[in-house]
């Protein structure tokens, strides 16, 4: 890079020398600058760990290893445990993925072989404009609309059928038979709506865009050729997609589902208001419980002392995990990436 | 034999595209409920004093403190995070060729897309909150300044993801022409770069705004809310997304009724912009 003879004429500050150099130096400061932005994104994961971690090292040493499997949640004598959040994090959870991947499997089967032509681009569209919404409205509908209608449609059908105390008097043939499966459907509250089941269904809901999405765009990644060849020799529709396109994208279909189910772990508003904010331990889907970001929305504003360490704790426990869940899906996405080449 | 065969096969395949319909009926039909009751209840709530008013005056006032608090911290939020993350983008995409740091700052921006935003609000909390203490005589002070710190920390993923795509579908050959020409990698990038990838830049910004204007969990313990209108960012500011929170829990049905409103208000907003990040700018950004 040197300076032509009529530029060093027209500025003769910058003879070629001084110019290079300067140019060379410019250089090397924006690079740094543009470097230093992008250790930013790291410190910030690592500041995320490392202040949780730090502000919940008291209830850490205070509990130990028992913080993981108390039941114990309890501000007035100050002890805390936190294994009812967790069990209520990873049962919503749990539910969410239940219900959402087969619906998203269907939805993303339907966008890519299914719907006509005319038919994809807007209901791709609409699917996902709608993983755009706030996730407090999926909580306001949760609250509003969607727990009544379990306490008066789907909680009554659950209890008559398989909990030990049914609202309508008769223990069915099923919990006579398998008296355990009541301890899963049992309810303190029988006619009232929030709890476990009905937060995981609205999460089910919220993560059904997220999941089909990542599905839809996974299986347009399988060469024509290949389900051409399969049509060919006189396969169905659903023998080429289960024979053909799953197997194809299998590992970056279980990375769409790791992604929706780090959403659903660490998702706050969706949950808060559905599932009780009670501290009970208990094995039933219809009871109320508390997730660990509910847990923190509810308490961290007047929590004080070895409380909000708790809370601190509890949020590193959830970082962690949905850290290492996020993990595994963008691996087993990544794989997808290098495939798309060919 | 044959043909009982082939009946089989039959069925099976009319039962999987059946099933496949219901899945996509079904999922439309809970996604279109919640939009349904959200316009409904929401339209019908509105007045005009909701945009004048400010929710001191609870069931008589209305939510125009939120609004502006909401305007303020979103504005805020962008400010900070477009600069980092274009910076951050167009060093992944740019400089980071022969580093090792490259894909892994890009894998974990990915997981950063993604992560708990309670837990980034209480990581906000303890690095911009809590320190506050030092500069107010010892009083710990929630303020709009962290509101928008812990909203730029989930716009920033977004910008750092739409920059760095838009970059790599930059031609190879525009850099190669412009640095045969002598021109320095620092002017090629801010001069030619990033201008012929700024729409695809806008649209991310654009995607980061609509992100974070239905952001409520990380406002909790930073912006904190306010009964007043505040312009001052270092005070507590009220948002839209957080008084919406408040008035959905409050037991009286009028100030649910504000809710809804403010639900119908913050759903338009957020489905305007990715309305016109999407189809206004028409690119290939991937959204996951």
């Amino acid at each position: 890079m040197h300076a032509t003879a009529s530029n060093a004429a027209t500025a003769p500050a910058h003879t070629g020398a001084s110019r290079t150099s300067t140019d060379s130096r410019n250089d090397l400061i924006f690079g740094w600058v543009l470097k230093a932005c992008a250790l930013l994104v790291l410190l910030s994961l690592i500041g995320a760990a490392g202040s949780t971690l730090w502000l919940g090292q008291d209830a850490f040493r205070t509990f130990g290893w028992g913080f993981l499997t108390s039941a114990a949640w309890d501000p007035s004598n100050d002890q805390y445990g936190a294994l009812v959040p967790i069990m209520g994090t990873v049962g919503t959870a749990m539910i969410a993925l239940v219900v959402a991947v087969p619906i998203s499997f269907g939805i993303a089967l339907f966008l890519t072989e299914i719907a006509p032509q005319w038919l994809r681009g807007p209901v791709a569209s609409a699917i996902e404009l709608l993983a755009g919404i706030p996730s407090i409205i999926y909580g306001m509908w949760g609250l509003f609309i969607f727990a009544p209608f379990v306490a008066e449609h789907i909680k009554p059908w659950l209890m008559n059928n398989f909990s030990a105390e049914p609202p309508d008097g008769q223990v069915s043939w099923l919990v006579q038979h398998v008296p355990w499966i009541a301890k899963f459907f049992s309810s303190e509250y029988p006619f009232f709506g929030a709890g476990v089941l009905t937060a995981g269904l609205v999460l089910a809901v919220m993560i059904i865009p997220f999941i089909s999405s990542v599905m839809r765009e996974v299986f347009q990644t399988v060469p024509t050729r290949l389900k051409e060849s399969a049509y060919a020799l006189g396969s169905s529709t659903w023998e080429v997609v289960w024979d053909i396109v799953v197997p194809y994208t299998r590992t970056a279909v279980i990375g769409g589902v790791f992604l929706g189910l780090g959403r659903a772990l660490g998702e706050t508003m969706a949950v808060a208001f559905v599932l009780g904010n009670t501290f009970k331990f208990s094995w039933s889907f219809l009871e109320t419980g508390s997730s660990i970001a509910s847990t923190i929305a509810n308490q961290f504003g007047e929590a004080q002392g070895l409380q909000r360490s708790a809370l601190m704790a509890l949020a590193f426990l959830l970082f962690v995990v949905t850290f290492i869940v996020l993990l595994i899906a963008r691996l087993m996405l990544r794989r997808l990436a290098t495939k798309e080449g060919n | 034999m044959s043909a009982s065969l082939y009946t089989t096969r039959r069925i099976k395949n009319v039962i999987a595209m059946v099933l496949s319909v219901i899945a996509t009926g079904l999922g439309l039909f809970f996604l279109a409920w919640i939009l349904w009751e959200t316009l409904s209840q929401g339209a019908s709530a509105l007045k005009p004093q909701l945009f004048t008013k400010i929710t001191a005056y609870r069931e008589e006032g209305g939510l125009a403190n939120a609004m502006i608090g909401s305007l303020i911290l979103n504005f805020l939020g962008i400010l900070i995070a477009t600069p980092i993350g274009v910076a951050a983008g167009t060093w992944l995409a740019e400089y980071s060729r022969r580093s090792r740091l490259g894909p892994t700052i890009r894998f974990l921006n990915d997981i950063l897309l993604s992560a708990p935003s309670i837990v980034l609000g209480l990581f906000v909390y303890t690095i911009v909150v809590l320190p506050s203490k030092y500069l107010s005589n010892g009083n710990v002070t929630f303020s709009g300044l962290a509101g928008g710190v812990a909203l730029a920390l989930i716009a920033l993923p977004v910008i750092v993801r739409t920059t760095d795509e838009m970059l790599r579908l930059v031609p190879g050959t525009l850099r190669e022409a412009a640095l045969s020409l002598g021109v320095p990698q620092w002017k090629l990038t801010t001069q030619i770069l990033i201008r012929s990838a700024r729409s695809g830049i806008v649209t991310g910004v654009l995607l980061a705004l609509a992100r974070i204007s239905g952001e409520t969990a990380p406002l909790l313990f930073t912006a904190f809310g306010n009964t007043f209108t505040s312009l001052n960012p270092l005070t507590p500011m009220a948002s839209l997304p957080q008084i919406i929170y408040e008035y959905t829990k409050d037991p009286s049905p009028d100030i649910n009724t504000i809710a809804w409103a403010g639900a119908f208000v913050l759903t338009m907003f957020v489905l305007a912009l990715s309305l016109i990040a999407r189809f206004a700018f028409r690119s290939k950004v991937s959204h996951d």
